[in-house]
């Protein structure tokens, strides 16, 4: 006699420890071996783009914060970047390398939170907070400059609200100097543990042409082998002026694109970015920050895509000016988004706890999700 | 590497029955438009033509023109009838370093755009983004629901229409509270 | 000390009575202060300071938890089994308070010096498996079962290496009572059973490598005995949510916890009883240097609780260091790797002794 099976279906989230928020996963279950992987969105809607609608221009920079709440400069960068690029605006030099200073630090920040919420994710408690600790190092320089710590509605179109402390330069270096061996202590806790390997090596794997196809940008990406990162082959900015090399991923404990990969392309990053800092302070010109904010910012008709490279993959501004004082249409490629449409090709096969070794190697936030 | 223009007389002349137009008074980069109905085909095309190799999707938005005739109902809330939806479509060859930016308009009443879903699979999520925001129907689209919205949200009501008026309940809980 | 105390009273069944209820003297103690230790050990293992408020440095946090604990609402969700699922964790609790009767915490005292004493703790701790499924089963939650499912299946299979391990220190000891084996272990450090016991002949050599093998053996399968990481799968909280005591809160969950703390030290001393010397000390005792024999009893259980207290802290150690491995990758642990070389283990033992 056939015994009568059926499918199990768990509900992952809304709420759940490892959904990185409320994300919800519809996964249907043989046994403990995942044939298909549902995710359901939208707990975290604000309507970003609605908002932005009724909006002014500068007015729409603090929403933007709110989206990828880990990396707040970046989403101001790439919005300011879009509008000025529409308004055909040049602004200072040392606008654009203090710009570039803040993206790369805000950049390590996101990662390290990507980093130990993925140790978290896989059992390892202490290397998250180790990290954490650091951030925090991040987030006073931040506080220092802009008085937030999480939201800094910091670049404006055209300029700054602030200029730098005075002691910010001497401040980022020390930390640069402090954070570079603390990378060697996550490597030796986390990277290479034996155990972690065996959780994320293999597992998820992403092949490049799925990738592309899926849209899949950023570091992750990158694990999959592909060298491609806008801040080289798209210059936006003066990324140009920099010498920063992008890690790939190399497949050096399984299989090229799986989570270790992804994991350890964020920690190659991290250096990357600290190089570039480096660079920026020591070229770090004189100036005025203000000098080219415009009085009034009435952009004219038409529309612009402006792409930035986000520590999550490709943000992308699309907007359609109608020639007012309010954007018509404010469009976000938010990377998240786009990187977690192929959770449910990665999860295919494998068990109930690699889907979240899965889902937190991909680095989703999901207020960028929701939007 | 081709700028807009060149892919617009490529295409004029691969589809010689197909209408296409090339808006190039924009502040930024031209706009190359193209029929909703036929765009499944003409994506076939720009992401395989080994000229141009857009295999990468950079975005899809869905937008609604608001560019029909304007008139008010009885409760003062403007309805906008006539006029177009639009998608645009953010190509770019990683392999060429390219781009392109591709709209097809559909009439409001009934918005129809075939999906490119089976060239880029990144466009599922964005079509059903755009068809849970804007209303725009994308034709074998594998499946078309809502993404954002609650499933359960009020049929045809798409909030990035410019005439949309804010529900006043939902399941019965008053919305502006 | 069953023998004493009926001596005293002079009736059997009150003296049982005491006898048995002793351990509670140390379990709640120990609890309370084991789970003061494991937010101290992880927070300062983690650049942090841990609990601060409740009391100098915070050594009071644990008392105001359990006071918060009982002041909680007890939360019994619609649709389960109410009978068995308020039955469960008292079950569990009573698998691992079992445990105790038979440890022997000093030359004086052991619950019950039963000959069969290690067997009679392998099939008790059984209990506990029995109230994880009923917990997860009666919870009726897709978490709470799986969280079930793997931890039976998990203690089932480590009970044998386990059981392997202890079957080759009974061949070593010649004896199944923990009060005759650690009274084999007797003076200083060099007579345990890890450096060989106390005969002194070549074969102590011989042995000295394969007990330390036979001791990471048995460490590493009764951390998976009692659900700790890198094992701790049934209540893998990235996953299962809270595993088989999701549903539960309150006192019901506290029993849990409990068990669990109690269950830590119970295969700790286990651990110092077959292979570090039980209740003696490594060093002497100072009653025999001052010439007070009463205080060597006390002194033994000082010796027992430290001992099983270092375990202890290294389990929290290897939680706060290590991640945590998958369901499948721990059986292949426990069938491909522990069960194969505890039978090498014990069949090495097996010649050496038979020299």
């Amino acid at each position: 006699m056939a015994i009568k099976t059926e499918q199990l279906i768990l509900n992952m989230g809304p709420q759940h420890p490892s959904t990185h928020g409320v994300l919800r996963l519809e996964v249907e279950l043989e046994g403990e071996v995942v044939t298909k992987v549902k995710p359901h969105l939208g707990y975290l809607h604000r309507c970003f783009e609605k908002h932005a609608e009724a909006m002014s221009y500068p007015q729409v920079i603090p929403y933007t914060d709110r989206m990828d709440y880990l990396a707040s400069m970046y989403n101001n960068f790439g919005y300011v970047l879009a509008v000025e690029k529409l308004m055909g605006i040049k602004v200072p030099e040392r606008v654009e390398y203090i710009r570039i200073i803040m993206g790369e630090l805000q950049r390590i920040a996101s990662h390290m939170v990507a980093l130990g919420t993925y140790g978290l994710d896989i059992g390892a408690f202490t290397p998250f907070l180790y990290l954490f600790r650091d951030r925090e190092k991040i987030l006073t320089l931040f506080e220092m400059t802009c008085g937030a710590r999480l939201l800094y509605n910091y670049m404006w179109v055209g300029g700054l609200s602030h200029d730098l402390h005075p002691d910010f330069v001497r401040m980022t270096r020390e930390f640069i100097s402090y954070f570079r061996p603390n990378v060697v202590e996550v490597n030796e806790l986390l990277t290479f543990n034996k155990i972690f390997i065996e959780r994320t090596a293999n597992i998820g794997i992403l092949p490049a042409d799925t990738a592309i196809n899926y849209g899949i940008t950023g570091p992750n990406l990158r694990a999959s082998g592909v060298k491609w990162d806008l801040r080289k082959n798209d210059p936006y900015s003066i990324y140009d002026r920099f010498d920063f090399e992008i890690p790939v991923g190399e497949g050096t404990m399984g299989t090229v694109g799986d989570c270790w990969d992804r994991y350890y392309v964020r920690v190659l990053e991290m250096e990357q970015s600290l190089r570039i800092i480096e660079q920026a302070l020591d070229q770090l010109p004189e100036g005025d920050i203000n000098e080219s904010i415009p009085k009034r910012i009435k952009p004219p008709a038409g529309s612009v895509y402006q792409r930035v490279e986000n520590s999550k993959g490709e943000l992308g501004y699309f907007i359609i000016s109608d020639g007012t004082l309010n954007p018509f249409r404010v469009k976000v490629r938010a990377p998240s988004f786009v990187n977690l449409s192929v959770l449910n090709e990665l999860c295919r096969g494998h068990m109930v706890a690699d889907i979240i070794a899965i889902l937190g190697s991909i680095d989703i936030v999901l207020g960028e999700v929701d939007r | 590497m081709k700028i807009s223009e060149e892919i617009f007389e490529i295409l004029k002349n691969k589809f010689p029955d197909y209408k296409f137009g090339l808006e190039t008074e924009t502040p930024v980069e031209p706009v190359l438009s193209a029929d909703p109905l036929k765009i499944n085909e003409i994506a076939h095309f720009l992401a395989e033509n080994e000229d141009l190799f857009f295999d990468s999707l950079m975005n899809l938005s869905g937008v609604d023109d608001a560019n029909g005739e304007k008139s008010t109902d009885a409760d003062g809330a403007e309805i906008i009838t006539g006029g177009t939806l639009s998608v645009y479509y953010h190509l770019h060859s990683m392999k060429f370093n390219h781009k392109l930016t591709v709209k097809v308009s559909t009439p409001r009443e009934n918005p129809e755009v075939e999906s490119v879903e089976g060239i880029w699979k990144t466009a599922n999520w964005h079509e059903r983004e755009a068809y849970d925001m804007v209303g725009i129907i994308f034709l074998n689209h594998p499946d078309l629901e809502r993404i954002l919205m609650p499933y359960d949200w009020e049929e045809g009501s798409h909030p990035l229409r410019k005439d949309y008026k804010n529900p006043e309940f939902y399941h019965g809980m008053r919305v502006p509270y | 000390m069953y023998d004493f105390l009926v001596d005293l009273i002079g009736n059997e069944i009150i003296a049982a009575f005491i006898s048995a209820a002793l351990p509670v003297v140390f379990i709640v103690p120990f609890v309370i202060f084991g789970v003061l230790m494991e937010r101290k050990v992880a927070g300062h293992m983690q650049d942090r300071l841990g609990p601060m408020r409740v009391g100098y440095h915070g050594i009071l946090q644990t008392v105001a938890d359990f006071f918060k604990l009982l002041q909680k609402e007890d939360i019994v969700a619609d649709g389960i089994d109410k009978k068995f699922f308020n039955f469960a964790p008292y079950l569990v609790f009573a698998g691992s308070y079992a445990v105790y009767a038979a440890l022997p915490f000093s030359s004086k005292y052991i619950g019950a010096d039963i000959d069969l004493g290690i067997f009679y703790i392998i099939a008790v701790s059984g209990l506990v498996v029995a109230g994880i499924l009923m917990a997860g089963w009666t919870s009726n939650n897709k978490y709470s079962l799986y969280g079930a499912l793997r931890s039976a299946a998990q203690i089932v299979s480590y009970e044998i290496p386990t059981a392997l391990i202890i079957l080759s220190m009974v061949m070593l000891t010649g004896t199944l009572s923990l009060a005759e084996m650690s009274e084999m272990q007797t003076a200083y450090f060099w007579n345990w059973n890890i450096f060989g016991g106390a005969e002194w002949s070549f074969t102590k050599l011989l042995l000295i490598p394969f007990m330390f093998a036979g001791f990471l053996l048995f460490y590493i399968s009764s951390l998976a005995e009692v659900n700790r990481t890198p094992f701790d799968m049934p209540e893998a909280e990235s996953e299962l949510v809270g595993g088989y005591h999701t549903e539960y809160s309150g006192i019901k969950f506290s029993m849990f916890f409990l068990a669990e703390y109690a269950n830590m030290f119970a295969v700790s001393a286990l651990v110092s009883v077959l292979f570090f010397g039980g209740y003696h000390s490594p060093i002497g005792y100072v009653g025999n240097t001052l010439g007070l024999e009463a205080l060597i009893p006390f002194e033994q259980v000082f010796w027992f609780a430290a001992k099983g207290i270092f375990f202890v802290f290294v389990q929290m150690w290897l939680r706060w260091t290590l991640p945590r491995v998958r369901v499948d990758q721990l059986m292949t642990i426990c069938w491909k790797y522990l069960i194969p070389y505890a039978f090498l283990n014990l069949l090495i033992i097996g010649i050496i002794t038979l020299i």
